[in-house]
């Protein structure tokens, strides 16, 4: 009896050791004959982990046969994974940096990117805030903690609490390169320490909504109701815009920036199906559906 | 050790011996042996773990200080590790660590300490029966559902009793680890109290003392090692805790001044950013050696509440 449930947990193990290796073998297994078959391991950015799924749902629908799990935990995180071989699309909410791109190189394989899409990183506060406009200085200002109390921004006196993602998150770095330095991206500027540095995006919007002295930064498709977003001019006396897919369509958004996928080497098979597919008027249909800008599909 | 339990058997039942009774006991007395070598194979297997995890962890840890200056790393008050140049300054996430850990203590101790007293000298039997193994469950309670309920229920509750701008703050941390770490400090304070003799107890009463004076002068002193050992093992747990930290303190690499300010621990700090970090860069040997800090300390805890738990027997 033992050694049967023994025999139960070591083939139940070897079999999950199976699956973890999934990901990697995808090219291999793909496209036999006429249907689609295979899986994908997508990771990376938080922010595009919702975008992920609903590609990921579509593809499947068509592909039965084709299974596809995405994960979040940041952009570094999925391209360190991309490195190491444990997924097969890295999603990036920022380029790669010259450090990962040779250390992928060191593996004997290029990156590929793709851009999937813009995002209008939006600044958001509590929707019972008084406060409704910021200029990028401003911001820079706040995240840096020179201004510390609301007041300073036309709100109520009382003291600033600032949210910012944990450094594994592409928009930390972004907004740290675009908004605390101001674009200057070797700049002296940094987040303060009294920042407070959350694990995810859904906590910074937890906190803002319940908080209503908090203010933080989160990617377009991540606002709701529970949360206000802040119009923001480029300086002073410049137009303030408020984040939506049309100002960040027009460029008149101050803080949007590109989504990219990345592959390690020209993806194949069932990999490139659906590289092809998240950049083709379908999926781009799926970006705007998900409060992230589209890219225009040349076809 | 030697003697293996078949043949006890075979001898209280006064059975003939046979060849095949001879043969079976030879069997069993083969299987034994062997049982004992696994066993003992396990054992210092688990001991060179331990010692390569340590060298390991010390390698990766010594070779930041190829590019780093050490007392920058242990006196420096700035944690900013992706920056031209990156600071690696510890003395942020310690305190934060201290600040989270010394905050869960002094929860813990009275309560858990006093829990354990009512548990065996107070409750009658069928309290008792009931109470040690419910609190001995908490301990199966996975820290991130902890996190979560710390998260969504204490940290917005801590901020309106005490006007707090906001609820992650090192004392929602400490609570959680509290919480967490009652069950062990209870569960082990209450054996060492139990395991105080009866004699004891009634030399005191005898003598006129009341149940009271005999818990506090009498059963708590006697068992003050193996109350200390569960507090240190209590302590072990919160230092070493990262999902529930990671989700309730803020996470600021701020130098606190008070448990109401958000803090940023080790352990949240090597989650946070080991995803994120390059091979080989000075900031994945900087997590390296937060990581031996931690070792080092969880260590001399354990080595600490090893020796009070030792002079018990």
């Amino acid at each position: 009896m033992k050694k049967r449930v023994i025999l139960v947990v070591v083939v139940s193990l070897m079999w999950l050791g199976a699956c973890s290796r999934g990901g990697s073998t995808a090219q291999s297994l793909s496209s036999v004959g006429q249907e689609l078959t295979g899986s994908i391991t997508l990771k990376g950015s938080d922010t595009m982990v919702n975008l992920g799924q609903a590609w990921a749902e579509e593809f499947m629908e068509r592909y039965p046969k084709v299974s596809i799990a995405v994960t979040g935990g940041g952009s570094g995180t999925g391209i360190s994974a991309l490195i190491n071989g444990t997924c097969d699309i890295a999603q990036a909410s920022r380029p790669m940096k010259d450090k990962e791109k040779n250390a992928l190189k060191e593996k004997g394989k290029e990156a590929v990117e793709f851009k999937c899409g813009i995002d209008a990183i939006s600044v958001i506060v509590n929707p019972a805030n008084p406060v409704n406009k910021v200029t990028i200085a401003q911001l820079s200002d706040i995240f840096t903690g020179k201004i510390k109390n609301w007041k300073e921004l036309g709100g109520e006196d009382k003291e600033i609490i600032v949210l910012s993602r944990d450094r594994n998150s592409g928009t930390h770095m972004y907004f740290l390169e675009h908004v605390v330095r101001k674009g200057n991206e070797k700049g002296p500027e940094e987040y303060a320490p009294s920042v407070l540095m959350m694990p995810s995006t859904q906590a910074i919007c937890d906190e803002v909504a319940t908080n209503k002295y908090a203010v933080g930064y989160i990617g377009l498709g991540y606002l709701t109701p529970k949360q206000k977003a802040l119009a923001v001019a480029q300086k002073e006396g410049a137009e303030f815009v408020k984040p939506s897919v049309e100002s960040a369509s027009s460029g008149t958004y101050p803080i949007s920036r590109f989504l990219y996928l990345y592959t390690a080497g020209e993806p194949k098979g069932v990999v490139k199906e659906f590289t092809d597919f998240c950049l083709s008027g379908d999926g781009q249909k799926i970006v705007a559906k998900m409060d992230f800008v589209p890219l225009k599909v040349s076809e | 050790m030697n003697g293996p339990l078949s043949e006890n058997v075979c001898s209280n039942q006064r059975v003939r011996e046979t060849p095949l009774r001879r043969l079976l006991s030879k069997f069993h007395s083969f299987k034994e042996r062997m049982i004992e070598t696994v066993i003992l194979v396990c054992g210092y297997l688990s001991i060179a773990i331990v010692a390569l995890i340590f060298i390991f962890l010390a390698k990766e840890a010594v070779s930041l200080f190829a590019t780093e200056n050490f007392f920058e790393v242990v006196a420096g008050t700035e944690w900013y590790p992706i920056s031209e140049p990156p600071k690696f300054g510890l003395v942020p996430l310690i305190l934060g660590s201290l600040f989270v850990t010394v905050g869960a203590v002094v929860i813990v101790i009275p309560l858990g300490v006093g829990t354990a007293v009512f548990i065996s000298e107070v409750a009658p039997n069928w309290l008792r029966e009931i109470l040690k193994p419910t609190i001995e469950v908490i301990a199966s309670i996975p820290s991130v559902v902890v996190g979560f309920i710390a998260l969504l229920i204490l940290g917005p509750a801590l901020k309106s009793i005490f006007g707090l701008p906001t609820g992650l703050s090192a004392l929602t941390g400490s609570i959680a680890l509290a919480f967490m770490a009652a069950s062990t400090v209870i569960s082990i304070s209450e054996d060492a109290l139990r395991a105080v003799p009866v004699s004891y107890r009634e030399a005191s009463l005898a003598l006129g003392a009341t149940e009271w004076q005999t818990a506090y002068r009498v059963t708590v002193p006697s068992a003050i090692s193996g109350i200390v050992a569960a507090t240190m093992l209590g302590i072990g747990r919160v230092i070493g805790e990262t999902m529930a930290v990671l989700m309730v303190t803020g996470n600021a690499a701020l130098i606190p001044y008070s448990v109401f300010q958000p803090v940023r621990t080790m352990t949240a700090t090597i989650a946070a950013e080991m995803g994120e970090v390059v091979r080989g860069s000075p900031h994945y040997y900087a997590l390296f050696f937060i990581g031996l800090v931690l070792f080092i300390i969880t260590f001399f805890i354990n080595l600490i509440a090893g020796m009070f738990l030792h002079r018990r027997t």
